[in-house]
This record gives C-alpha cells, sequence and structure tokens, in this order.
C-alpha cells in the first residue's frame, strides 16, 4: 500500500501519543494505586433497602483506629446522609464510602474533587477517599433523576477529631436507646 | 469517484433522488431550528439570564434539545448526504424511489412519535411525558409512545442502509472488477458499523423498554439497560461524524481548490472506525458500579487507539486543503492559508469546523483518560466536549455542506453567500464562548443536566475568572448560535424558493492525488471486515455483559441477584466465543 513519507511519520508520532496515554494511566492505576470505581461493592436489592443492616440506617461507622464506612442512599431528591443533616467525617481519615440508589439512577460528585460516582438501584459503588484538613464540602447529584434533579445536594463536614468523636459518641448512644 | 456528475446536474440526472434528499434535508433542517430554540431557552434558564419556564420543564426542553438535534438533525441530514453520495459516486439511481420513500417515511413517522411524547410533558392533562433526556437511562420512564418512535426511527435507519447495499449490489453486478468507489465505500462501512452498534440499543428498547412501559414486565435491570445503550451511544458518536468525514475528505479539498491527497489512506481510517468504534462504550461507565475494572481498562485501551482514525484524518484533510492553496498560488510554510477560498462559506465553514474538532479531540482524550475522568465525569465539561465535536465539527460542517449540497438537489444558487459567511462565523464565535465556558464551569464541579446550577450549601471555586462570567459567556454564546441556526435556516429557504439556474454550483469533484489503484484490494472485502468487528465486539462485550445479567439481578433486575454458577457463565461465553470464530472463518476462508 501506498503511504507517503509524512504520513509515515505522523502515523508513528499519532501512535507513540496512544500509547504513551495508555502508560500514563497504567502508571496512575499500578504505580500510583489510583483506585476505580469497579464491582468490589457488590449488588443489594434496591426493593428491600430499608431492611439492609447497613443502608436500612445509613451513615458513619468507624472500622479501624482511624478508618470508617460510610453508607450513603441517594433517592429522588437526597442523599441520605447528607442532605437533611451533614455527612460528618474526622479530618485527617481514611473513609470508605459505600454508594447506591433507592430508585432511579443518581450520580454522587463531591465538589472540586476527584470522588465522583454513578449511584445504580442494584450496585454499590465502593471508593476510599483520605480527608486531611477540617472543613465543608459541597456534594451534588450528577445524573439527571427527576424534576426535582436540581434541589438533590448535600454537605460534608470534615470535624476535629475530638469534636467528631463526641458527636459519634453522641450518635451510638442515640441508636442504642432507639433499639 | 470523480467525472460521475461531470455534465448535468445532479437534480436533472437523479430527480427522484433529489426529492428523496430535499425531503430528509427538509426535516432535519425543521428539527434544527426547533432543537436550537430550545437550546436558547435552556442557556438562558440555566444563567439565570431569562426565565420563561418552569425549572422542571427545563428537562422537556433538553430532552427535546437533545433528541431533536442529536438525533433526527444529524441522522435525516446525513441520509440526504449518503443518498447523494451513492447515486454520485455510483453514477446510478436507487433501485425503487418507493423503497427510498418507505424508509423516509418510517423515520418521519419514529420523530413525529418521540417529539409528540416529548412535548406532551409541556401540557400536563395530556398524561403524557418523556423527559428523560437523549439517554434515556432507566428506570425513569417514559411513555411508550416515546419508545416506540425511536424504534421506528432506528428500523427507518436500517432499510435506508438496505437501499444504498441494493444500489452497491446492482452496481457490482455490472462492475464485477472495480474498486468500490470512495464515497460508496465510506457509506457502506459507515453503516455496517451503524447495523452492529444500534443492535444493543434496539435490544434495549424492544425488549426491555417497551414492554416495561406498557407494564408488561415488572422491572429491568438498570445497569443492562445503560450498558445497552453506550454499546450503541459512542458509535453514535461515529455515526454522527462520518457524513462530516465524508465531506471532509470528499468535498472540502475540492473547495480549497485541490483534491483529495490519499484515497487509501481515507479507506483505511472508515474501517478503523467500523472496527475500534463499537468495544468501547464501556469508558462511558467508567465510573459505574457493577463492572470490573479490567473490563474498564481494555474499553479504555480501545478508546485510545480510536485516536488513531482521527489523527490521520487531520493529517489527510490539512495535507489536501494545503494542496489546494497551494494550487491557488499560495507559498511559504503558513503563508498558505492566506491562499485559501475564505470567503465561500461552504469552504470556511468546514475549516472552522475541523479546528473546533481538534479542541474537541484534546478534550475528548481527558474523558477517555480512565483516573483524570473522574474530576470531570457528568460536569459541565461533557456537553462542552460534544458541543465541539457534534455540535460544531458535525453540525457546522452539516451547515456549510448544505450550501455546496443544497443548490445541487434544488437547482438554484445559494441566496447569499455573505450571509452564509457570518453565519458560519457567528457559529464559531458562539460556539467559542459557550463551550470553553463549558469546560472550565466543568472543572469547577458544575454538573451537566441541571436547571439550576447554583446551590444552596455551597458555592463553586473557579482557578481563573469568577462563576459570574462563565454564565455570561454561556448566555451570550447560546444566543449568537441561535442567531446563527436563524440566519442559516433564511438562507436555505430563499436558496429553495430561488428561481432554477443551469449550473447552481461546480459540483465536479476531482480524483485523489493518491488513487485507490495503491491500495491492497482487501480493504474493499466488507464481509471480512464486519466479521473482525463482530469477534471485537463479542471479546469485549461478552464477558461484561454476563456478569452484569448474572450480578444485577438477571435479565429484568428485579433486586435480588441471581443465583447463578460460574460454569454456566463460562459455558455462555466460550459458546459465543467460539461460534464467531467460525463466522468468522466462515468468512475469510
Amino acid at each position: 500500500m501506498e503511504i507517503h513519507a509524512y504520513e509515515k511519520l505522523w502515523l508513528a508520532l499519532a501512535l507513540v501519543l496512544i500509547v504513551g496515554f495508555i502508560g500514563t494511566i497504567t502508571y496512575g492505576a499500578a504505580g500510583a494505586g489510583i483506585d476505580m470505581i469497579d464491582d468490589k461493592g457488590g449488588t443489594v436489592d434496591p426493593a428491600t433497602l430499608d431492611q439492609h443492616p447497613k443502608f436500612g440506617d445509613p451513615g458513619i461507622e468507624r472500622n479501624g483506629e482511624n478508618s470508617y464506612d460510610v453508607y450513603v442512599v441517594a433517592r429522588q431528591f437526597v442523599f441520605e446522609p447528607g442532605t437533611t443533616e451533614p455527612l460528618r467525617v474526622p479530618a485527617g481519615s481514611t473513609v470508605t464510602f459505600h454508594v447506591t440508589a433507592a430508585d432511579v439512577i443518581h450520580g454522587f460528585e463531591v465538589v472540586g474533587t476527584n470522588a465522583n460516582t454513578m449511584a445504580i438501584p442494584g450496585q454499590v459503588a465502593e471508593f476510599t477517599v483520605e480527608f486531611g484538613e477540617p472543613g465543608e464540602y459541597g456534594m451534588l447529584c450528577n445524573e439527571y433523576c427527576g424534576s426535582g434533579h436540581h434541589v438533590m445536594e448535600g454537605k460534608i463536614v470534615v470535624m476535629e477529631q475530638d469534636e467528631f468523636d463526641s458527636w459519634y459518641e453522641q450518635q451510638q448512644a442515640q441508636g442504642e436507646a432507639e433499639n | 469517484m470523480a467525472t460521475a456528475s461531470g455534465g448535468s446536474e445532479f437534480v436533472d440526472k437523479f430527480p427522484d433522488e433529489a426529492a428523496i434528499i430535499k425531503a430528509s434535508f427538509l426535516i432535519a433542517f425543521v428539527s434544527l431550528g426547533i432543537g436550537a430554540f430550545f437550546g436558547l431557552i435552556q442557556a438562558l434558564h440555566r444563567t439565570n439570564v431569562l426565565r420563561v419556564i418552569d425549572s422542571a420543564d427545563y428537562y422537556t426542553l433538553l430532552t427535546g434539545h437533545g433528541v431533536l438535534l442529536a438525533i433526527v438533525f444529524t441522522i435525516f441530514f446525513l441520509c440526504g448526504v449518503f443518498h447523494w453520495a451513492v447515486a454520485r459516486s455510483l453514477d446510478r439511481p436507487a433501485e425503487s424511489a418507493l423503497f427510498s420513500w418507505a424508509w423516509v417515511g418510517l423515520m418521519t413517522t419514529g420523530t413525529v412519535l418521540a417529539t409528540v411524547a416529548i412535548l406532551g410533558g409541556l401540557v400536563p392533562n395530556l398524561g403524557m411525558s418523556a423527559d428523560v433526556l437523549f439517554t434515556f437511562y432507566a428506570p425513569l420512564q417514559a411513555h411508550p409512545i416515546f419508545y416506540i418512535g425511536l424504534a421506528m426511527f432506528i428500523v427507518g435507519t436500517w432499510l435506508s442502509g438496505a437501499d444504498w447495499f441494493l444500489s452497491y449490489r446492482a452496481w457490482r453486478q455490472d462492475h464485477p472488477d472495480e474498486r468500490i468507489p470512495l464515497q460508496t465505500f465510506m457509506v457502506l462501512t459507515t453503516m455496517i458499523m451503524w447495523y452492529i452498534s444500534t443492535l444493543g440499543v434496539a435490544v434495549s428498547v424492544v425488549f426491555f423498554l417497551i414492554p416495561w412501559s406498557l407494564g408488561l414486565i415488572e422491572s429491568v435491570n438498570p445497569l443492562l439497560t445503560r450498558t445497552l445503550f453506550w454499546y450503541f451511544g459512542h458509535p453514535i458518536v461515529y455515526f454522527w461524524l462520518m457524513p462530516a468525514y465524508l465531506l471532509w475528505y470528499t468535498v472540502l479539498p475540492k473547495l480549497a481548490g485541490g483534491r483529495l491527497f490519499s484515497d487509501p489512506l481515507a479507506r483505511v481510517v472508515f474501517l478503523l472506525f467500523l472496527l475500534l468504534s463499537t468495544p468501547v462504550g464501556i469508558h462511558h461507565q467508567y465510573l459505574d458500579p457493577g463492572i470490573a475494572e479490567g473490563f474498564k481498562f481494555i474499553a479504555m485501551t480501545n478508546t485510545m487507539f480510536l485516536l488513531l482514525p482521527s489523527l490521520l484524518t487531520a493529517f489527510t484533510v490539512v495535507a489536501s486543503v494545503e494542496h489546494g492553496a497551494r494550487q491557488r498560488g499560495g507559498e511559504g510554510y503558513l503563508r498558505w492559508l492566506g491562499a485559501l477560498p475564505w470567503r465561500d462559506p461552504a469552504f470556511t465553514g468546514m475549516a472552522l469546523a475541523g479546528a473546533m474538532f481538534a479542541a474537541g479531540g484534546f478534550s475528548g482524550m481527558i474523558n477517555a483518560g480512565m483516573n483524570i475522568n473522574y474530576l470531570i465525569h457528568n460536569t459541565l465539561w461533557v456537553p462542552g466536549h460534544f458541543h465541539l465535536t457534534v455540535g460544531t465539527a458535525v453540525a457546522l460542517t452539516m451547515m456549510a455542506g448544505s450550501y455546496w449540497l443544497v443548490p445541487q438537489v434544488t437547482g438554484t444558487k445559494l441566496y447569499s453567500r455573505p450571509i452564509g459567511l457570518l453565519q458560519v462565523i457567528m457559529w464559531f464565535v458562539g460556539m467559542v464562548f459557550m463551550s470553553n465556558a463549558m469546560h472550565r464551569a466543568g472543572l469547577a464541579g458544575i454538573p451537566r443536566r441541571t436547571a439550576e446550577p447554583q446551590y444552596q450549601n455551597f458555592e463553586f471555586l473557579t482557578p481563573i475568572g469568577s462563576i459570574f462570567e462563565l454564565r455570561v459567556q454561556i448566555a451570550l454564546g447560546g444566543t449568537l448560535l441561535f442567531l446563527s441556526v436563524v440566519l442559516f435556516l433564511f438562507n436555505i429557504l430563499l436558496t429553495s424558493l430561488g428561481e432554477e439556474s443551469d449550473r447552481p454550483v461546480d459540483s465536479y469533484l476531482p480524483e485523489p492525488l493518491s488513487g485507490p489503484e495503491g491500495s491492497p484490494r482487501i480493504l474493499d472485502n466488507l464481509a471480512m471486515w464486519t466479521g473482525i468487528a463482530a469477534v471485537l465486539v463479542v471479546l469485549a462485550y461478552t464477558l461484561p455483559l454476563a456478569g452484569i445479567i448474572q450480578n444485577g439481578g438477571g435479565l429484568f433486575g428485579g433486586g435480588l441477584p441471581v443465583p447463578a454458577t460460574v460454569s454456566a457463565g463460562f459455558d455462555l461465553v466460550m459458546t459465543t466465543v467460539t461460534s464467531a470464530f467460525n463466522t468468522l472463518w466462515g468468512v475469510v476462508a
């Protein structure tokens, strides 16, 4: 086949560029260990979410020295927790999110960060975030989910550790009292 | 490809085809007008400049904007261009005008049904709505008429492809040893890609969404229908782009004053799109739970290689245009740019569209990057990207191409070149404002598809400039774009009402510098390429689909994971892969 000299050069450069892109991403995944949303979160029955041991009463749960699990349910048009009350985490902690949807497909985006996932009924999105300094983050639904989609938002409050601890103990106590 | 329409004009030579093309263009342009109007209302509403609708109705208009522009305008225009390209390059009319009218009729009926269902949302008493957006992800539900309209539209496009394959078969009988003319080759490879990819959305709509919206089945598996959507949803990007590429390869060089640089490379590019565009849809689902990272990685690798045909196109098209400029006396490394026919709106529109496509290509590379995608997924960055690609590379090429094509099928001269020139420049400027602001807003985390970009609990922060400035740019850009469409429709309407002319446009297309004889004959073996494309699809999709069905509650969802053994899954995969290989072997041997 007839390929002109400059075409060959261009073709070679294009391939180098493409392989380079794949290389950087592979390095990001393998070398720097950037985690992807995948199927490790497992599945859940969206119809009986209320009876689920974790998603039935979603929120934060300590699972180690400085690490926590957070369960979030997205439904038209709130995040639970997040919308009616802020989602609270301690500064300097490692938090594993478990996000699912109760009705239709939603999005879960922590504004201005790369903490971002789809929330799909029946599927659990699992990803881990490291929180540094105290502060506040907005979160919002970024997948159209119906006529009230634009009001679906929430807040994450990163608290000082001792402040968080007393809040957390209070929560636990309340939970036990209710049970 | 050249001499076909050397003598008489297209409309005199192929009156039946010209009528079909005129009808296709008419529906395309009416949709363009309505869809652009919805776009204007959205741009002003979102930026809080002018609010004439409820925020809840915003999504109805957004659905109308997406469906009328990204499906109806682009595909009806494509049908017109392809019908022209096949008749012109094979130098023969379609086998049956009745058959051609059948697909125009079916696609039009489907369009009307889907549009009625969408606009029904504005009239609450009707009890009909389809504000499910262009992507119609279940379990958000639309009225059944919406899905039925979509299905009819897709079947209509299948018939249009059959029409062009029948023309090709008849031509082949008369010309057993000739190479497929380039334009017909482009049409046929594009349609093969379309047949393969629309299977996914057809299965989703016919087997799941229609029965479900009619209440015949209780639920659907949301991840399955979403994956089937994206199985079709990425190749459709190339279905939009291929008519633009056809015009860039075969018409733009001539408008520039030269000829296509390389016919063989053009064929390779179209084959690469056929092979690579379908197995990549999962790259729209990097952030979806329920799909293993490995499958996402495979889709990402394929996606990156899909850059290759576009990079090759950039070379060939620019080289052809440069050749044209030098034929016109242009010299120097860059000074030849000045020798191009910048007063011709058909040329300038396509050239600006190509330039914007380069920018859109770069933001697309960010989307395709599995890790950086997390920053911009579902933010305003994404519409910023596709307003450069489909909204400019494709739509502006189609409008600019119309200034050259419409006179050929109406037999009348273009009403006004200066208005045409103003129109294409206005589109370019409007899109520079709107899309750059959208990209930057996306980086600040502003989501796409929302009626109210301002939230109660937090503010968006931009690294440079302010959110106010971004809003002004989006509103200004949207207004310029709408005015540009008005000018376009006005110009085309007056063109079609004009007096017939003996020679409305110089329709001669010169031979390429390197002709098809320089390329191996295997490039024309369409059956073989189809087989390879099918195998790639099977390899990329079998395992993810099996996983989604097994783990996500079976074919119809309904909640509980279906207990299924791993070995059953592997049997299914093995049978599918083996039969696909056997088929391929049958085709090759």
